[in-house]
């Protein structure tokens, strides 16, 4: 069912992954997740046949995770005099093996999912599983707080990958109230991550360990 | 056309909130955004309002319970906000004033939603709205709790997402029409595939139960309650907590009316008795009362989901335990904004024999404390009460038992605590804050814990029914 342009698509998704665990200039991660975001946005205009409910929802994503949302990530980071660079927990090469072999993990386990059957064979649940993971995996390892928002985006571009199955079931206004509140959601930490800058001279999360139970 | 009232007048108080320029003029927005919610809301009540939007839209007595739960709790808060931000002038509240109302909008959405993915818009709305609020002092420590709460509590929301779209695709799978409105799926649900619906009930309990702070997804909420200011930390509790637990009421509903419902029970019960015992744990040798009060908000929300694990008389229990809960921990939380205000500590080495030091606010914290721990003859006896009986009467010895052992640890972990805060002789040492007691700050905690105490005892007919028929909503009725 689902057209190999589709599928094409999901493969670079999925080289951009390994690309933003792997890369360690935050700058190039953020442009990375911002052509993702485009990818993402012309998805649905393949998957579906036209309608204008497709349209206003691909205009709405290309315009928040294309443009938006990297803008003010790359003005969070403008913000951050430090430049150092701090390796994420066990390593870059790590980072991508890892992410290389949970891509791997994400196409054996979906080929066993119970899927409806014009979906079978589809790239979508797997790619979506892959992203998801590699925004965890990016999550847990990274120490600068721009990155692991960064992870948190991959996180939730894997689940609007998902989301592709299932744009009949999920009007319009939440759709955009969805992408609402991600906006909200990633100016908020943006502004978070500059007052770490601010209080602590530096991104790296690690260092706040103010807040533990006493032993 | 009553709940749209009800949930753009918070809204348009917002907009006034973030339109004045005066700091010390700008709380009193609250009390009157408060006031026309309330009466809207008792409005609401008496009439119940039809459905509307085909179905998205409908006030059902488990969102009327939420509902008025809510609306009293932010009118306590809006209240004692006016003088509270009297003693935090240095402080700009604009982030304050315009978050709590949005705040409220966005939680009765959430009572009044059908429609599981509007819901959980609204649900994600009150994170993003609440997480400026965290960040009130300013400081190196709010900020780590800030980050932590917003990083976390945005991942548990987005696991949520993710179990909604599972459970979406649950009917695609069974070859059903798309839909996430909730009477459609609870008629869908025996028709289910039970792989995609366990997934889904999984996926929606870690990220519902994020919000809710159930373990081990609670790291975020000792940080952030112990750093936001006291009316913040009673919204928090009392309010975006029981968000998430109206999120997992909602998959409950539906998973219910699934034809084989042990793997959820199991689910709800395993992972409320560990978050209540990691939180009786972590209560006995916590100094800190905000960091306290936070783990006996693990604590209770672990309470609702194994009350929900148990089903049967248990969710009467939760529908009361939900106002009981909400409300104590107003009393708990505006009472410790005030004994941090008089003592510029809130730890039990420093914040010592309130009583003496402000007589109100330890006579208040100290039935704030016998209410949320279930003595009598405040509301939480009753509905603790109910989970016992439900517990032993249903066969669930083992749990009945385990509960009442850890209860009795939490309660006791806590008093070790509050007794020196209480009875304690404030430190001679350090010099006396400007903070006394006021009407205004004494006040709204005085009426939670009146209100409290009369429900205790007196269950008015029409709260029984609405509560009997929200539990029987609970069970699968529709």
């Amino acid at each position: 069912m689902m057209n190999s342009a589709a599928d094409q698509l999901l493969v670079f998704v999925l080289l951009i992954n390994i690309l933003i665990l792997g890369t360690r200039r935050t700058k190039i991660a953020i442009r990375a997740i911002a052509t993702q975001g485009i990818v993402l946005g012309l998805l649905p205009l393949l998957t579906h046949s036209f309608q204008s409910h497709i349209l206003i929802i691909t205009i709405f994503v290309l315009l928040a995770k294309g443009v938006l949302i990297p803008w003010l990530l790359l003005g969070a980071l403008k913000k951050i005099e430090s430049n150092e660079d701090l390796q994420p927990f066990f390593g870059y090469s790590g980072n991508i093996m890892s992410g290389a072999v949970t891509t791997v993990l994400a196409f054996v386990f979906a080929a066993k999912l119970p899927l409806a059957a014009m979906h079978q064979g589809s790239l979508i649940v797997p790619a979506a599983l892959a992203t998801i993971l590699a925004g965890f995996i990016a999550l847990a390892s990274r120490r600068k707080a721009i990155n692991q928002v960064l992870g948190y985006l991959l996180l939730e571009n894997g689940i609007f990958i998902f989301g592709l199955l299932l744009t009949e079931a999920m009007p319009l206004m939440v759709e955009a109230g969805a992408l609402l509140d991600l906006i909200a959601g990633i100016f908020v930490m943006g502004l978070i991550i500059k007052q770490i800058n601010r209080e602590f001279a530096s991104i790296d999360t690690s260092r706040m360990t103010a807040l533990r139970e006493v032993e | 056309m009553l709940i749209f009232l009800l949930t753009t007048i918070p809204l348009l108080g917002a907009l006034a909130a973030g339109q004045i320029p005066s700091n010390t003029r700008r709380p009193l927005v609250l009390p009157v955004v408060a006031c026309i919610h309330l009466l809207l809301v008792i409005a609401a009540l008496m009439t119940s309002p039809p459905r509307t939007m085909g179905g998205w839209i409908h006030l059902d007595a488990v969102g009327k319970i939420f509902l008025l739960e809510f609306s009293v709790l932010f009118a306590a808060c809006a209240f004692y906000a006016v003088n509270y931000l009297k003693y935090r002038k240095e402080r700009d509240n604009r982030a304050l004033c315009i978050g709590f109302p949005v705040c409220l909008s966005a939680m009765t959405l959430a009572t009044v939603a059908h429609h599981l993915g509007l819901l959980w818009l609204a649900i994600e709305t009150t994170t993003v709205a609440m997480a400026p609020l965290v960040y009130f002092n300013r400081n190196a420590r709010s900020i780590e709790a800030t980050w932590k709460y917003m990083l976390i509590c945005s991942i548990g929301i987005a696991m949520a997402l993710l179990g909604l779209l599972f459970l979406g695709y649950s009917t695609v799978v069974a070859g059903f029409t798309p839909s996430l409105v909730l009477e459609r799926l609870q008629g869908y649900a025996s028709g289910l595939p039970s792989a995609w619906l366990n997934a889904a009930f999984v996926l929606m309990l870690v990220g519902y139960g994020t919000k809710m702070g159930l373990a081990p997804m609670h790291t975020w909420k000792p940080d952030a309650y112990g750093e936001a200011p006291g009316l913040v930390g009673a919204m928090l509790a009392g309010g975006l907590a029981n968000c998430g637990l109206l999120g997992l009421i909602r998959i409950y509903q539906i998973c219910m009316a699934a034809t084989d419902v042990h793997f959820y029970r199991s689910c709800l019960i395993g992972m409320g008795l560990f978050s209540i015992a990691l939180a009786a744990i972590f209560l006995v040798r916590q100094t800190d009362i905000k960091r306290m009060l936070a783990y006996s908000s693990v604590e209770h929300m672990g309470l609702f989901a194994v009350a929900l694990g148990l089903g049967g008389k248990a969710l009467y229990g939760v529908m009361l335990h939900l106002i009981g809960n909400g409300l104590a921990k107003g009393v708990l939380f505006l009472t410790s904004g005030n004994i941090h205000r008089a003592f510029a500590s809130k730890n039990r080495d420093v914040a010592r024999g309130t009583l003496k030091r402000a007589p109100w606010t330890g006579a208040l914290f100290l039935a704030g404390f016998i209410a949320m721990t279930g003595s009598p003859p405040f509301l939480p006896f009753a509905s603790e009460f109910v989970f016992f009986s439900a517990a032993f009467s249903q066969g669930h010895v083992i749990t009945g038992s385990l509960l009442a052992l850890l209860l009795m640890l939490a309660f006791l972990g806590m008093s070790l605590t509050v007794v020196p805060v209480v009875f304690g002789d404030p430190p001679k040492n350090r010099e006396r804050t400007k903070y006394h007691d006021t009407p205004l700050l004494t006040g709204p905690p005085l009426v939670l814990l009146i209100i409290l105490g009369i429900l205790g005892i007196w269950l008015p007919q029409p709260l029984h029914t609405l509560v009997s028929e929200a539990a029987a909503l609970l069970e699968g009725a529709r």
